[in-house]
């Protein structure tokens, strides 16, 4: 290497740091701004719009003494601007204040309840790629043909479909009818007391734990829940899978694979798809971080004690601390996994790197 | 006329002429232009049927339903199930189903039109602003609704119906908070192709200000493909609603929303499954509508995207 190409290569190389850094930065204010946005409509719905937090504490009733105090104590005497830095940081380390309903603080519920609505996502999302990856790819390969046309009801219907609708018809017909499921619970009674869960994924404890009826009980729980929200992650996955791959086939290297006499199957499941992927990670992502938020719905059906139910709960009961710590708990998620799908498509896509 | 006179010509070329002699016949052109494709898409037209058919229902609901949609025979005619009488069978107050289905959908369609009436005009402001100003306003605005795009829609619903109460209006309310960032970014992007084109520096040198040119000149053109958007969400829309009617937010009981009526029906999901049955099919059938009503006047409207 001569010494232009060394400082040339020198050059790039620190080029390319600066634009890694700078693309970094600006991740960072996205992410920064981005969650005090969603902390500032969380502290606008609990403070500004409900009636007077002190009263909702005390009662109307109290002398207004104790209300003066109460509101001192509570500092909402202080300037709104004030308040919403010490929101902040409350929030920030995880105080969301304490539950009415269950007189726990409110992260102490949520960190309860975060494993039951993650292992119900995680199993929705896989049953979701599992089976629309493939279904996308055969109707993209085999397009207008009838295969195409079942996957695209299948996904309008997705679309379509109240989720917590379809939701009961699966319980009165799987459960009721035909009993292959258990009723609507993480697990059967006798299991709850007995069975000592460790990270809270109940099908992981039970199977590192070896207790194999533990493991059948809680999959007969799990599965049509997870089914459910898996055909919603189906019919979004297979429906970009599909649009991905029609612009893949549509490439010239395809012709080029053609014609260099590569197989079929070769050229859809190691050409295409491949390059197809990058895109594909970003939408399988984006149904986790949809099939999280779309829990509040699939738990309250399932009575599964997620975040979703838990939020459900606290709204019926006017618990507000509640649902603003679940909603901020389901936001962060949501806006991490945004935000980490899209930094790693611009990891993974060589197309986007600086030359 | 000049030589078009000389032989006739017809309904069909006058409209697809390359030289419109007025704006009135340009507009017609187009239209029937996308008319032609729009109806060669079999799905599409099933979709607008479907919401001809909502339409009318919701117009004539009072003639076509049989029985009274809140007084049932709570005496005789409890949780009976489909028959030549009652149609869709009654609920646990005796309530004809088929009725109160049809009196719903009043509420769908009200929902549905309040939202995209708060929802689209706000996105459409935000994003032409945005775009034709550009700089630091841009940034600004664009931000914001980057934010709101990232936050999760129903949860921020939820909380929103927490705070305000439940009702319809709230939940109507709630879902437009959450339902303009895309018409922004769509608006905003129309704008920027058509902000430095030579027809805006045109109406620029005649002096307009930007008042006018963002609202007569780049509104305008934003219109179409926001239209598309905005059908294409009210399945969403619908769905939002009916969960949040589901899960008490929405809709209170006596009114026949759909969501609150499979939410009553859930108790008796088990033995009298059409309680919850008959409404739940009810938003199915109207969100394909929408659904397949949004792709064909998106690939009529825009033939550029139709594979997607």
């Amino acid at each position: 290497m001569s010494a232009v190409e060394k400082e040339v290569a020198a050059g790039r190389g620190s080029a390319r740091a600066v634009a890694i850094a700078s693309s970094l930065g600006r991740f960072l204010v996205i992410a920064i701004t981005t969650y005090l946005g969603l902390l500032a409509v969380t502290f606008f719905i609990g403070r500004v719009i409900p009636i007077d937090p002190v009263l909702a504490v005390l009662g109307d009733r109290a002398p207004a003494n104790v209300v003066e105090r109460t509101r001192r104590e509570m500092g909402l005497d202080l300037p709104l601007v004030e308040q919403f830095y010490i929101y902040v940081k409350n929030a920030l380390s995880g105080n969301f204040g304490v539950s009415v309903l269950t007189t726990n603080p409110v992260m102490t519920d949520i960190r309860r309840a975060l494993p039951a609505t993650t292992e119900l996502a995680t199993l929705g999302t896989l049953i979701g790629a599992l089976f629309g990856v493939p279904l996308g790819v055969l109707a993209a390969v085999r397009r207008g043909s009838l295969i195409d046309q079942i996957v695209r009801v299948i996904g309008l219907i997705g679309y379509s479909v109240p989720i917590f609708w379809l939701g009961l018809l699966g319980l009165v017909l799987f459960y009721a009818k035909l009993q292959w499921v258990a009723f609507p619970a993480r697990l059967d009674i006798v299991y709850e007391y007995t069975f000592t869960p460790i990270t809270g994924f109940y099908l992981l404890d039970s199977a590192m734990q070896g207790q194999w009826d533990v493991f059948y009980d809680a999959f007969r729980h799990i599965i049509l829940p997870a089914s459910l929200l898996g055909y919603f992650s189906l019919a979004y996955i297979s429906r970009m899978t599909r649009s991905f791959m029609l612009n893949e086939l549509s490439q010239e290297y395809i012709v080029a694979a053609r014609a260099k006499g590569l197989s079929e199957t070769r050229i859809i499941w190691g050409h295409a798809l491949r390059n197809a992927a990058v895109p594909m990670v970003t939408v399988i992502a984006l149904s986790y971080a949809g099939l999280l938020e779309g829990s509040v719905l699939t738990e309250t059906v399932f009575s599964w004690p997620g975040i979703g139910l838990y939020i459900t709960n606290s709204l019926q009961n006017a618990d507000m601390n509640a649902v603003l710590g679940g909603t901020i708990v389901i936001g962060s998620v949501f806006i991490a996994i945004n935000l980490l799908s899209d930094l790693l498509y611009r990891v993974l896509d060589p197309r986007t790197k600086v030359r | 006329m000049t030589a078009s006179d000389a032989r006739p010509i017809s309904r069909r070329d006058w409209l697809l002429s390359e030289r419109p002699a007025s704006r009135m016949q340009a507009r017609l052109g187009r239209a029937y232009v996308a008319w032609r494709r729009f109806s060669a898409n079999r799905l599409a037209f099933l979709g607008l049927l479907i919401i001809i058919a909502l339409l009318v229902i919701a117009a004539l609901a009072g003639v076509l339903a049989p029985y009274s949609p809140t007084f049932g025979d709570l005496k005789n005619a409890r949780l009976l199930a489909p028959s030549a009488e009652h149609w869709f069978g009654t609920d646990d107050l005796g309530r004809d189903i088929l009725s109160r289905i049809l009196y719903g959908s009043r509420w769908t369609l009200y929902v549905v039109i309040l939202v995209a009436i708060i929802a689209a005009p706000i996105g459409l402001l935000v994003g032409t602003v945005a775009g034709y100003a550009g700089g630091w306003t841009d940034a600004i605005l664009m931000r914001i609704t980057d934010i709101f795009l990232a936050f999760p829609k129903l949860i921020l619903a939820l909380a929103f119906v927490a705070a305000l109460g439940p009702g319809i209006e709230n939940a109507v309310l709630a879902i437009a908070i959450t339902s303009w960032p895309p018409y922004a970014r769509i608006a905003r992007a129309e704008t920027l192709t058509v902000r430095n084109s030579d027809y805006i520096k045109a109406v620029q040198l005649m002096g307009a200000s930007p008042f006018r040119i963002v609202l007569r000149h780049i509104m305008p053109l934003c219109i179409s493909s926001l239209i598309v958007r905005v059908t294409l969400d009210m399945a969403g829309i619908i769905l939002t609603a009916a969960g949040l009617g589901f899960l008490g937010l929405g809709a209170q009981p006596p009114l026949p929303e759909w969501g609150t009526m499979i939410a009553s029906g859930r108790r008796f999901v088990l033995d009298q499954w059409w309680v919850a049955g008959a409404p739940g099919f009810a938003i199915l059938i109207v969100s394909l509508g929408f659904n397949l009503l949004g792709d064909g006047l998106r690939d009529a409207l825009d033939p550029r995207s139709g594979d997607q």
